[in-house]
């Protein structure tokens, strides 16, 4: 197995904790953010190297091959009905248990180059056309007032690149823009080193395997649900469908790394279906190496908002095992700022013996409250 | 390209990963744009000023490769002094007849090749004859011919009318201010763009053009691409390492069907096809190919042809019977699909059979193709799924309208399922010229069939029916070499297909064997081979295009992985990546090079060159073919192995790239009182009308330009893509891109519902707004562009259906190619969906009759002075005034019992 470069095992920890690494570990767990730890945490001997995602955005094209590639391989279902979203290039919506592979895309504005659109800075009011009342949600109300605000001060607004696709059509700058920005980024399970998912799961239906992923066995899933109050990411989900006729129907359901795939050396589905290498596989050590050195050059290129995500091994999960590198922001692609695993207060809390009642209680607030991040 | 090749995108991201800079030129930011290091947004059309300002920006600074312009290329060459410029004319080319809209292209020759009457038999040919087909596309292989190649020569490229100056004083009207009014691109951002291409061209760099149907699908679309050819040549960007220009296909094998074409007027191997009454001989057909007295390799034309008959009729072939050489079925006009579809609305055609194709959807004015349906007989559809081809009589639009009602359409339908690739074994060719064998790996399921399999037992049944027949005419069919043998699962070897088209000696101590090269193929009916440029393909008696050696494990160049045409070769006019003197232009760029030692050529890739033809050989007095080409003659399939800046022939709509306007435009063309080419095929026709432009009165009725393309998650008209939930799940529902700002001046919100209106039709989408579509600065207005992907169909079979974006053109082709303008039109756009039934005829009617559409508006091919708009208000009934004389009676009314128009105003 690998050495353990990025922190330590406790003595013992694999023994005593058993092949799950389940509501006993949380202590080690946060002693232990090494990449190689969580397999032989839970209880694996002499696993192979830990395996996971390093999802480069900044070449990411949007083809939207991974997620074809992950349905038909894992034999996902279809993902609720066919309708438009509206949301940029976007009909998938989220990660869920139908979706186990997300491509998003990412509208920016900023001012486009060498385009002279012939309409300049203010619009007429006459220009709006006649929907802009009836158009104007909250959202683009904001947009209209920060127009306002700009055509006062002259001054750019500071633009989070948050997506805005709702009544974009409202917004009456957006004739000055002279650039534009397209991000586009395939989201997947975290496969977190401390995996909230599976730190709560009752049944032991969510195991951790011995490349170090996280997985659902489905046969063991008695469809709780406390894992999807579990997950900082709101990534995995009960199955919606028919009973009987939708495969694991209420069922939990996420990216499994194409576990049977790494039983076979195999790449996983989405990865070998990237035309551009925008999804790289491997050995989660590697990987790093290979992010850090990314992320450098983009930003030495001048891309100074490029960064990692999830990817430190002190960060709030440990160092996921799918890690990204985002050209903004987190924020901008909907994911939260600074991720930590939803059970990151139990250990200190089961200390207080004398106050084990309370303590429970407030565990469950704790669930409750991670899953409406 | 990032859109609909993501696969072959990969090479562009790692070319970007090593440096290369990647520009990308589109009316719309794309996925390709999103990862491009700058995107150019241009109106839809207007590419030929762009391209020409390129030109002007390397002629008036010097920047053009002057020693491979020099030797490799035509600029030295004098052109006659008959020929006279655009802007001499008034926006055509001499040699113009309005009265035919056609071109005598015999002005247009290098000087002493200017007259009808001499040389061998080109004369009175190339303007009756090559005028009135498709000739660009039927010289698709071999250029035009040229009677021979003495042609006078100014090697200091100062004579006025040597082909440099003429280029040069062409071009000079093509300058940034004329892309800043036509393109709406800045003076700055075409500097960036001419910068970037002439900084990475010369001796160590190259640059590469790459398009698609977004250059091709327009009434001057050849003209497009020559404008991208002269830059390359100028540059020196032809036959070396990270040249060219690439045009990316739309589907996995189109390559392959136009060099083994299912295109009415070729057969395989780019030959072109006979025509009635001028080829009834061999010898005449083999003489138009090629004149006898010209350089170059088509003067082979006489082997190769011979060769494709003895693949076809064996034994039957002999050289007392011209090879079977009447056993070809001979062309009586334009039989390309719209006029096609045309004969089927005058009842002409029984019967039709649809392969892997859904013109009901896929094809310009879905409503003529549906219509065209209707009249026929019987209709066979082979596809994957029921596609809206196969079921527009019981749930077409037409059936909505009332236009059509099912049980009065006497059209039988058979659908036969398909097989997928997967379930048959056969080759791919794609843009790069490379087959590549892929392997059967399941058996098709239920009745599905591949086609080889199809027409296998179509043919053996028809030559059953007609088994014993003495009559003449049933001897072609039953002559074919039909046996094929049978692999143990009792498929068709499809390798015995590849085997037949590779060929075979047929006589001689090597009799039976496999043909390595074309070379071998013999003009006396000893070999036989079905595609003279595929021959090689079994070289060594392999199947070279299984190979799969990977990259790591060969050179760079990797010969090893596939096979491509012909011979093995990766780069085509290789020769040009040495200089004349046979020495690469730099190290960095060496690919093939002479090697004095050996006295041959050598290098990376496979010479496109006589390998022992020195760069010193000069010809003797009076050789022709290859004999004929200097040591230094780079492009030698031309008729004089140099690359054409010009064409003298070949062309029919000019010898050098002019902007015109497309056929449907809310701008007036800013270079010339011609709006739209003089050339371009217009079908004046009740059921073919067209939307008013430029400064006629009611172009305003349809004041947006609107461009039509595919989405990654969906293939062309949806027939393998809207049937697959995991596709269509990703792109459900038709929708339009629109910017903010056409969206305020519309009243279109996000999401919401858009009708899109044209003189044909309207359709209704949903509205995305997006700012990926910017807003344009044309002549001092704003012009705004529509997006609309064509994937969906009205019908009930699919998962997901929609209105078809290709319902909203008419009809109006390339004269070089017949292909379709469908890559910009104009359009109106309101908030809302549109009328159902009987109504939304009416709807269209009077958004056309508001903008007084007749059959003459926009079916003019030459633009009368003033404008269309002025003969448009002189009155629009008296037809007999205007230049285009075919109009005339065209007041056929639509519809299938009164649909006797003209077909076509060309012919």
């Amino acid at each position: 197995m690998s050495p353990h470069e990025h922190g330590h095992t406790p003595a013992g920890g694999a023994g005593d904790v058993g092949r799950h690494d389940g509501h006993l570990g949380f202590e080690q767990a946060f002693t232990s953010a090494g990449s190689a730890g969580p397999a032989v945490r839970a209880g694996w001997d002499e696993p192979p190297a830990r395996k996971g995602f390093f999802t480069d955005t900044s070449i990411c094209i949007g083809c939207k091959a991974c997620e074809v590639a992950c349905k038909e391989w894992n034999g996902v279902p279809q993902d609720g009905i066919y309708e438009l979203l509206g949301s940029s290039y976007d009909n998938t919506g989220q990660l869920g248990a139908s979706t186990w592979r997300h491509v998003e895309f990412i509208e920016q504005r900023k001012p486009m180059a060498g385009l002279d659109t012939g309409i300049t800075i203010g619009v007429p009011e006459t220009a709006l056309g006649p929907d802009i009342s009836l158009a104007a949600s909250g959202h683009a109300s904001e947009d209209v007032l920060g127009s306002l605000a700009r055509a006062v001060h002259d001054k750019p607004l500071v633009d989070l690149g948050m997506p805005a696709f709702d009544l974009p059509s409202a917004s009456p700058d957006a004739g000055e823009r002279t650039d534009f920005r397209w991000l586009m980024a395939s989201n997947v399970c975290k496969h977190c080193t401390n995996a909230g998912c599976l730190d709560v799961c009752p049944t032991g239906a969510l195991f951790r395997t011995e490349f170090g992923t996280v997985v659902v066995q489905d046969d063991i899933c008695n469809g709780c649900g406390y894992c999807v109050a579990g997950c900082p990411f709101g990534v995995i989900d009960r199955r919606v469908g028919e009973k009987g006729v939708t495969k694991n129907e209420g069922i939990a359901q996420k990216c499994t790394l194409c576990y049977d795939r790494l039983s076979e050396n195999q790449t996983p589905a989405c990865a070998q279906a990237c035309p551009t290498q925008s999804i790289q596989f491997g050995d989660v050590d590697e990987l790093r190496e290979r992010a850090e050195k990314r992320v450098t050059q983009l930003q030495e290129a001048g891309v100074m908002n490029a960064q990692l995500y999830a990817e430190d091994p002190e960060g709030g999960v440990g160092g996921a095992g799918a890690f990204f590198l985002l050209l903004d922001e987190p924020e901008v692609y909907g994911f939260p700022p600074d991720p930590i695993v939803t059970t990151a207060d139990l250990p200190r809390m089961w200390k207080h013996a004398g106050l084990a009642a309370l303590g429970l209680a407030a565990a469950a607030a704790t669930v409750f409250l991670g899953a409406r991040r | 390209m990032a859109e609909c090749h993501p696969v072959g995108f990969q090479w562009v991201m790692e070319a970007k990963a090593r440096g290369a800079k990647v520009i990308h030129i589109d009316p719309r930011f794309t996925r390709t744009s999103a990862v491009s290091d700058t995107h150019v947004p241009i109106r839809a059309g207007s590419d030929i000023v762009f391209l020409g300002a390129v030109v002007n920006y390397i002629l008036s600074n010097n920047l053009h490769f002057e020693e491979y312009v020099k030797a490799y290329t035509n600029a030295a060459n004098l052109v006659s002094e008959d020929f006279r410029d655009v802007d001499e004319l008034d926006g055509v080319f001499s040699g113009y007849d309005p009265e035919t809209g056609k071109y005598n292209p015999t002005s247009w020759a290098y000087e002493g090749h200017d007259h009808d009457d001499e040389g061998s038999g080109q004369g009175d040919e190339s303007q009756e004859s090559s005028a009135s087909r498709g000739a660009g596309h039927e010289l698709g292989g071999h250029g035009a011919a040229l009677e021979d190649t003495d042609v006078p020569r100014d090697e200091t490229l100062q004579h006025p009318r040597s082909v440099f100056q003429v280029l040069k004083r062409h071009y000079a009207r093509y300058t940034p201010e004329m892309v800043q009014e036509t393109c709406g691109i800045s003076p700055e951002q075409l500097l960036e763009v001419c910068q970037a291409v002439t900084a990475n061209s010369g001796r160590e760099r190259t640059t590469c053009w790459v398009y698609s149907v977004g250059w091709t699908h327009h009434t001057v679309g050849v003209q497009m691409i020559r404008s991208s050819a002269i830059i390359q040549l100028l540059l020196g960007n032809m036959g070396r390492p990270g040249g060219g220009i690439m045009a990316l296909r739309g589907h996995a094998s189109i390559q392959g069907s136009t060099d083994i074409p299912t295109l009415f007027n070729l057969l395989p191997g780019y030959l072109p096809m006979p025509k009635v009454g001028e080829h009834d001989s061999l010898d005449e057909f083999v003489a138009e190919i090629a004149s006898p007295d010209q350089k170059g390799f088509w003067t082979n034309a006489k082997s190769y042809t011979v060769n494709l008959l003895k693949a076809w009729w064996g034994d039957a072939a002999t050289a007392e019977n011209d090879y079977a050489f009447q056993y070809l079925p001979k062309l009586t006009g334009d039989h390309g699909t719209y006029a096609t579809v045309m004969s089927m609305l005058r009842d002409e055609i029984d019967g039709y059979f649809l392969l892997g194709q859904n013109p009901a959807v896929g094809s310009a004015h879905g409503k003529m193709q549906r219509m065209g349906l209707s009249h026929l007989k019987w209709l066979v559809v082979r596809d994957l799924n029921m596609i809206e081809s196969a079921t527009f009589w019981k749930d077409g639009p037409e059936i909505e309208t009332g236009e059509l009602k099912t049980d009065e359409i006497d059209t039988e339908v058979f659908f036969f399922p398909a097989a997928a690739h997967v379930e048959k074994g056969g080759t791919f060719t794609q843009t790069h010229r490379m087959l590549q064998w892929h392997h059967k790996a399941v058996s098709p399921p239920g009745d599905c069939q591949s086609d080889l399999e199809f027409f296998h037992l179509l043919g053996e049944k028809i030559r059953a029916r007609l088994a014993g027949s003495t009559d003449d005419r049933d001897r072609p069919v039953l002559d074919l070499t039909w046996d094929y043998p049978r692999l143990p699962d009792g498929e068709i070897d499809p390798e015995a297909v590849l085997k037949e088209i590779n060929g075979y000696f047929l006589e001689g101590e090597k009799k039976g064997q496999l043909l390595n090269t074309f070379n071998e193929m013999q003009p006396d009916g000893s070999t036989s081979g079905g595609c003279w440029i595929y021959t090689g393909v079994y070289a060594d008696g392999i199947n070279q295009a299984a190979r799969r050696m990977p990259g790591r494990e060969q050179s760079w160049v990797a010969p090893e992985w596939g096979w491509a045409w012909p011979a093995n070769r990766r780069t085509l006019y290789n020769r040009a990546s040495a200089d004349p003197e046979g020495k690469p232009w730099s190290e960095r760029k060496a690919y093939v090079w002479w090697d004095e030692e050996a006295q041959k050529w050598t290098g990376h890739d496979v010479p496109d060159f006589e390998v022992g033809k020195a760069p010193s050989y000069r010809p003797p007095e009076g050789a022709s073919g290859p004999a004929a080409l200097r040591g230094d003659d780079p492009f030698i399939m031309q008729a004089d192995g140099k690359g054409w800046l010009y064409a003298p022939s070949g062309l029919l709509d000019g010898p050098l790239p002019e902007h015109y306007e497309p056929q449907e435009s809310p701008v007036s063309n800013p270079m010339s009182r011609q709006q739209s080419s003089p050339t371009r095929e217009v079908f004046p026709r009740e059921d073919n009308l067209q939307n008013p432009s430029g400064d006629e009165p009611g172009a305003d009725l349809y004041p947006y330009v609107f461009t039509t393309y595919r989405l990654t998650e969906h293939h062309t008209a949806g027939g393998m893509s809207r049937w697959q939930s995991v596709l269509a799940e990703l792109q459900p529902e038709f929708f339009c891109e629109v910017s903010p700002e056409l969206a305020r001046e519309r009243g279109l919100t996000n999401n919401g519902w858009a009708t899109i209106i044209s003189a044909r039709t309207a359709i209704e989408a949903r509205v995305m707004v997006t700012e990926r579509m910017a807003p344009l600065r044309i002549a001092g207005r704003t012009v705004h562009q529509i997006g609309l992907p064509y994937h969906w169909g009205v019908g009930n079979e699919a998962l997901v259906t929609g209105d078809s974006a290709n319902d909203l053109f008419g009809v109006t082709l390339d004269s070089n190619v017949h292909i379709q303008e469908t890559k910009v039109a104009s359009c109106d756009i309101q908030p809302g969906r549109r009328p159902r039934g009987p109504a939304l005829l009416d709807y269209v009617a009077e958004h056309r009759e508001r903008a007084h559409v007749t059959t003459l508006t926009g079916n003019q091919q030459r633009t009368p002075p003033g404008g269309a708009g002025a003969e448009h208000a002189s009155d629009s009934a008296s037809h007999g005034t205007s230049s285009n004389l075919q109009v005339g009676e065209g007041h056929a009314p639509a519809g299938r019992d009164t649909d006797a128009g003209p077909d076509g105003g060309t012919r």
